[in-house]
């Protein structure tokens, strides 16, 4: 059972679109907010394809897309998230730019709403901070990408009230997710754990310990792992990996989250990964060769 | 590929029957010489005319191939190589072999080495010469870290374990795997490399300490 009938959603972004999937898919009705009218286009037309697909894929008929996408709406004015009973926030990861939204949506929603996160990095105590509602602000960071995983990490504040986690908690279950409780730290599990992880994988290729193919395929024979850890980077990006490593490492400042200096080096030689073609491994279209 | 297997006892990498066991050479010319058990590094030097063989492979533990072969300015390596069967503590072994070059290691031994792997079923990854090759190197600082932050409350044992398998896709969760193969296990491995590379992040966490100290009493 959940308290909350009505979700916001600010930001439109890859995160932002895929929570309002989740949302809206699960049966709440629910609003984007985002103040670039292309931005919300952009993400309709994705998530319409989306949809599209789950009804090829006969996960959902076309009835029940159709009334997906009616609950599923858009505005451009913070006003519009006014009848939400929880907002969660998917901008861009700069403080100053969260406290921004809040304030102004702190202006509009009601005092029940409840404030929500999806911040990988940043603090969810001082992200509340700027709320105007810090006991009715709690961490929903949920895994790129949203509409497919599962697992969201939870996480309250300092001053989060025991009712608002509750609430929050069972609303994300409503929602059809899994949520794990993590402590507000500092990449809270994932990324805490992820990023260190994948920097050692680097730093074994710098020093020349065993080349990228070797790598991957070992932890992958040894561990099951469904990915090695530099085909990963690949997919995710060296420009995106060293953006969330150096929010860890500026927290945490301890040695393994730093980011090893081959990275900025491939970055600079434009070898980011998958999407230019070339990183740990050289892509033509989306074959693989090498490995 | 004809080959020929030493065999001194207490293997970690084939602690059981396995197809590589049983197809050594009894006749015919030996190309390769395969030494496990815990004496491999006795039964190594006791095999005469090396340079005979396309490739002499010693099982390793925890110890560099260069303990066995001796070092030279970074440029030794010949047809002896070493390798491992990745294995978590008391699991049984992976399919995985890590072999490992020295810088002057020449090509042919490499392919003779993972030829005969590969050709009874096993997965090779090549490696340099360096203290816990390429898994125990990864994973033992991840494992650390995870048991250390399971002390500092960062989450649930279950769901550290849940976010790393939903997350990530992990088959399973450090604490779980780590429970599954041994605690003390992993306290020996990891503190080898503590040993060997000083780097904190090898120091075994408290709970692999703990269970090690369990184990001797």
């Amino acid at each position: 059972m959940t308290a909350i009938k009505t979700v916001g959603v600010a930001g439109s972004g890859t995160m932002g679109a895929g929570i309002a999937i989740v949302a809206a898919r699960a049966g709440f009705k629910t609003i984007v907010y985002d103040t670039r009218p292309e931005a919300l286009a952009r993400a309709r037309k994705q998530t319409e394809g989306f949809f599209a697909k789950s009804v090829e894929r006969k996960k959902l008929t076309q009835e029940q897309v159709d009334r997906i996408l009616a609950d599923l709406t858009a505005t451009t004015e913070a006003a519009g998230l006014a009848a939400c009973d929880i907002v969660i926030e998917a901008v861009f990861e700069d403080l100053k730019v969260k406290h921004g939204l809040l304030e102004a949506l702190n202006r509009v929603c009601p005092p029940h709403t409840i404030f929500a996160s999806n911040t990988s990095t940043l603090s969810i105590t001082e992200i509340a901070a700027g709320s105007g509602r810090e006991d009715r602000f709690v961490g929903t960071h949920f895994c790129l990408p949203a509409q497919l995983m599962k697992l969201v990490e939870m996480s309250p504040g300092l001053k989060t009230s025991d009712e608002t986690f509750q609430t929050a908690w069972d609303f994300c279950k409503a929602m059809g997710q899994v949520p794990v409780k993590t402590k507000d730290n500092p990449g809270f599990i994932l990324n805490y754990f992820l990023i260190p992880f994948n920097n050692d994988a680097i730093r074994l290729v710098e020093a020349g310990v065993a080349a990228p193919a070797d790598i991957d395929r070992a932890i992958k024979t040894a561990l099951g792992y469904p990915m090695g850890p530099l085909e990963l980077l690949d997919l995710v990006g060296l420009d995106t990996h060293l953006l969330v490593a150096e929010a860890l490492y500026a927290a945490t400042h301890e040695p393994r989250a730093a980011v090893p200096a081959l990275v900025r080096r491939m970055i600079a030689a434009g070898r980011l990964g998958r999407k230019t073609g070339g990183g740990f491994y050289t892509y033509s279209g989306n074959a693989m060769f090498g490995g | 590929m004809a080959f020929q297997l030493i065999d001194t006892g207490g293997s970690r990498s084939f602690p059981e029957r396995h197809p590589l066991l049983t197809a050594a050479a009894e006749r015919g010319e030996v190309v390769v010489v395969v030494i496990i058990g815990a004496r491999a590094a006795e039964a190594f030097r006791s095999v005469g005319s090396r340079e005979r063989y396309a490739a002499i492979l010693i099982e390793l533990g925890t110890e560099c191939l260069g303990t066995h072969t001796g070092e030279a300015r970074g440029e030794e390596g010949s047809n002896v190589l070493g390798f491992a069967r990745f294995r978590l503590g008391t699991a049984p072994p992976s399919d995985l072999v890590e072999l490992v070059h020295q810088p002057r290691t020449p090509e042919t031994a490499i392919s003779a080495a993972r030829k005969l792997f590969e050709d009874h079923g096993l997965k090779v990854a090549l490696c340099g010469d360096f203290p816990g090759r390429i898994i125990d190197r990864l994973v033992r600082p991840y494992y650390n870290a995870a048991l250390r932050r399971l002390d500092e409350g960062l989450a649930s044992a279950d769901d550290l374990d849940t976010t790393l398998k939903l997350g990530l896709g992990y088959p399973e969760g450090p604490i779980q795997l780590l429970e599954r193969t041994g605690l003390a296990e992993h306290f020996d491995i990891t503190q080898a490399l503590y040993a060997a590379c000083g780097d904190p992040a090898y120091a075994p966490a408290r709970r692999a300490r703990v269970a090690k100290q369990r184990q001797k009493t």
